[in-house]
């Protein structure tokens, strides 16, 4: 690799890079590798293909990419020059497709998409799953091989970054970032470019920039498809925003550490770019400079907050301290420090590119832009999607997610991880963006969207949350440290069968106090997935505390077991399950003694003709 | 004897770890992630060590581990199953998975079996959520239909 000293040197070597592509003339056959298609198989059939060209001896270039988003239907096989868009590969499969479709050009149906009417859909962006879809953050994600710096040049990669460097001034790219109107990714929606301009008014020769790769959120996996598929976006956006906010002495990308396929992308691009002189000192002979160190995290959700993160790549417990001194006047070992989200430096380039008005035009009048959504729960298609704001939450679960598994009804989505909440159906018709989801009493967040049907108790889901939550409170700030121990007790209290009249103000009380006053975000939004369904499924905490049932079947200490006789096949399996010796046998049929079960489920889980059903209790009556 | 044999032997191999951060600040994370690297957890020895170096005391670098899930203060098994129990894997029914397991392998969550063979985890994300709901043994997600016989695979491995 030969360093590119100039602006001029990189177009060269992208003007190279594209026609050495269009006169190979090769077939292209892109494997998604990414971390769902691999539990999937796709290195399995990459491996397959590389062996079946060589036998059938075909010249083909094999590209493993990061993901291409639709998860479910992994491994993905993309197949160029033809266009075509196969899901659920098997190695198995291989020799076929290399001898009909790359060797004779002959698509095979079976791998391509059938919608419901049976119609076949070669062209991936034809596919209901992708057609709405308007992907910025995710432009090369599943486009290129994460691996090779060349393959992210020849799609443009470093061009913003060359371009800036040589025609704008720093105070040119904070304006453009501020007209465009990009948010920060992360989840709070505050505007990057002010953020950039504080920093970069603050004093001081020695500042950092840093990069939020700490995706915390489970349901959440977008930033780790970025982090894998397309790094070089993410360094190039880095070193725009080093340039623009200027004396950046060091950038850091911290990375969580259950990313291990992450960590080893990042360093490979990071080493390439710095070979290629686009990293480093004086990149493309422009005498300005950057070096890029990865940190990886240790596994705590508290160190995805801001200063918590800091102090972590500061190598002590991740704790958040209190703002102001805001990171940009007071950040990592007291510097000026910026800090931003991974799709945020990924959307930098685009809009250097396209211009900060393109940017502008797309989205909502306060949310610009596109944001990337993972799509998953109880919903037909899961995978990442990425949607322009203001898309309604209908057209994410219906059109792009084509509906419920198994036909059932959906009740409701929870939307920004443990730090968001759950909107209910009557609600989907709500366009997604920063402030609409706030005013609903949820959050962006990292855009985890989790679809739940009628099966699904939200008590239970409240419980899941704040069990995760409150494992997760760093200690630092009472309100969050006893509050949401207070709140999970008593939320496990209300799914044992336990609960008092009482309990849901109770919760509620509590809520808005440990919203008001914890320190970190994680204190301030722990609550609201306990608050959203409070406020949208009151009635099933009520009959949660007062009927002592669960609505949806999932709390099985609550509720009434009975045995249907004419559906039972007299097996007698729940007899022998049950612990406490409730079901007793009377002539050619079984019964559950209500007063001796003690609702552990048991019986329901092994009973193979589902006679045993959960009901209402009748309410006791009270003897004056 | 065989102690101190083993405590020099311990040193030796912090030694080379420590040169890669020379000179470098807020180095204690990334350390300790190589240490336990080098040695599968954290033993007493190891903390020990890495305090006297970097002239902290032990409990400060306690204080900062233990804040972290990533390390470990016991010896683990030589397979490592993790349960994901994030949202997405919570509603597709992640906790009879793990109910299963539990019973399989005899240990609860995070726990190790005696003969040091399995460990058993849960983990709160680990990305896969188009999968859910999700199994990793030893760093490698499970597919669905493997789930029931993955504990048996890795003992017919002989725990590689």
């Amino acid at each position: 690799m030969e360093r590119l000293k100039t602006e001029e040197g990189l177009l060269a070597l992208r003007e190279r890079l594209c026609l050495e592509q269009r006169e190979e003339e090769k077939p292209e056959i892109r494997v998604c590798c990414g971390t769902g298609c691999s539990a999937a198989g796709g290195p399995e059939v990459l491996e397959a293909f590389s062996e079946e060209a060589e036998k059938q001896d075909l010249t083909v270039k094999l590209v493993a990419t990061g993901c291409q988003g639709w998860c479910e239907k992994g491994p993905l096989v993309a197949i160029e020059p033809q266009d075509l868009f196969y899901q659920r590969v098997d190695p198995f499969d291989v020799p076929q497709i290399l001898d009909l479709t790359v060797s004779r050009g002959r698509p095979i149906e079976r791998f391509l998409y059938t919608g419901p009417t049976g119609e076949v859909t070669p062209r991936r962006d034809d596919v209901p799953f992708y057609k709405k879809q308007m992907r910025i953050i995710l432009r090369n994600c599943g486009r290129i091989d994460a691996g090779s710096i060349y393959d992210a040049i020849r799609v443009g990669g470093y061009e913003a970054l060359a371009k800036v460097l040589s025609n704008m001034t720093p105070e040119e790219v904070v304006d453009t970032i501020k007209r465009s109107g990009l948010r920060g990714r992360g989840g709070a929606g505050f505007p990057s470019g002010v953020k950039w301009e504080f920093c970069r008014a603050e004093k001081g020769k020695v500042k950092y920039l840093i990069c939020n790769g700490d995706e915390g959120d489970p349901g959440a996996f977008m930033d780790r498809s970025v982090l894998e598929g397309d790094p070089h976006s993410i360094i190039e956006g880095m070193a725009i925003a080093a340039y623009a906010i200027g004396n950046i002495a060091m950038g850091f990308i911290y990375v969580r550490a259950e990313y291990p396929l992450a960590v080893t992308s990042l360093r490979r691009a990071i080493h390439q770019a710095e070979q290629l002189g686009l990293l480093g000192e004086d990149i493309l002979g422009s005498g300005f400079s950057l070096k890029i160190e990865i940190k990886k995290g240790a596994g705590a959700f508290v160190c995805g907050e801001e200063t918590g993160l800091m102090a972590s790549i500061e190598g002590k417990r991740g704790m958040p301290r209190s703002r102001p001194p805001f990171p940009a006047q007071s950040g990592l070992w007291g510097k000026p420090s910026n800090i931003n989200n991974v799709k945020t430096f990924a959307s930098v380039p685009v809009i250097i590119n396209r211009g900060a008005e393109w940017y502008n035009s797309i989205g909502t009048e306060r949310s610009k832009g596109t944001q990337v959504f993972a799509l998953t729960g109880k919903v037909k298609n899961t995978g990442l999607i990425e949607l322009p704001m203001g898309t309604t939450i209908r057209e994410i679960v219906y059109d792009i997610g084509d509906g419920i598994l198994d036909n059932k009804k959906c009740k409701a989505i929870q939307i920004g991880g443990p730090s968001g909440g759950c909107i209910p159906e009557e609600l989907f018709d709500t366009p997604i963006d920063f402030d609409s989801l706030t005013s609903a009493g949820a959050m962006m967040g990292s855009g985890g969207l989790v679809v739940m049907d009628e099966s699904d108790c939200m008590v239970d889901i409240a419980r899941f949350f704040l069990t995760f939550t409150q494992a997760e409170s760093c200690g630092k700030c009472p309100p969050c440290r006893i509050g949401t121990y207070q709140m999970l007790k008593t939320l496990e209290r209300i799914v044992k069968g336990e609960g008092q009249p009482g309990d849901i103000e109770y919760l509620e009380t509590l809520g808005k106090e440990i919203k008001a006053t914890s320190l970190c975000g994680l204190g301030q939004t722990a609550p609201n997935p306990v608050l959203t369904t409070i406020r949208y499924f009151r009635e099933e905490y009520e009959a949660h505390i007062h009927d002592k049932y669960c609505p949806a079947h999932v709390c099985t200490a609550l509720g009434r077991y009975r045995i249907i006789d004419e559906e039972c096949l007299l097996c007698g399996l729940c007899k022998d399950v049950c612990e406490v010796q409730a079901v007793t046998v009377g002539r050619k049929r079984f019964f559950i003694d209500t007063d001796k079960c003690d609702g552990c489920g048991s019986c329901l889980a092994v009973c193979p003709s589902e006679a045993i059903v959960v009901e209402r209790p009748e309410k006791k009556k009270v003897v004056a | 004897m065989s102690v101190e044999i083993q405590f020099n032997e311990v040193a030796a191999r912090i030694e080379p770890l420590l040169t890669n951060y020379e000179g470098q600040q807020g180095i204690l994370i990334s350390l300790l992630q190589d240490a336990q690297t080098e040695f599968g957890y954290l033993p007493e020895d190891v903390v020990g060590i890495i305090a006297d170096r970097l002239d902290l005391s032990p409990v400060q670098i306690y204080g900062v581990a233990s804040f972290y899930s990533q390390f470990y203060f016991e010896p683990r098994g030589r397979n490592v199953i993790k349960v994901c129990i994030g949202t997405a894997c919570h509603i597709r029914g992640s906790s009879a998975i793990l109910e299963r397991l539990e019973k399989e392998l005899d240990v609860k969550d995070g726990e190790t079996t005696p003969d040091m063979e399995f460990t058993l985890e849960t983990v709160n994300c680990v990305g896969c959520c188009g999968l859910a709901p999700v199994i990793v043994a030893n760093e490698r997600v499970v597919r669905k239909k493997e789930h029931q016989k993955v504990v048996a695979r890795l003992k017919s491995q002989g725990g590689k």
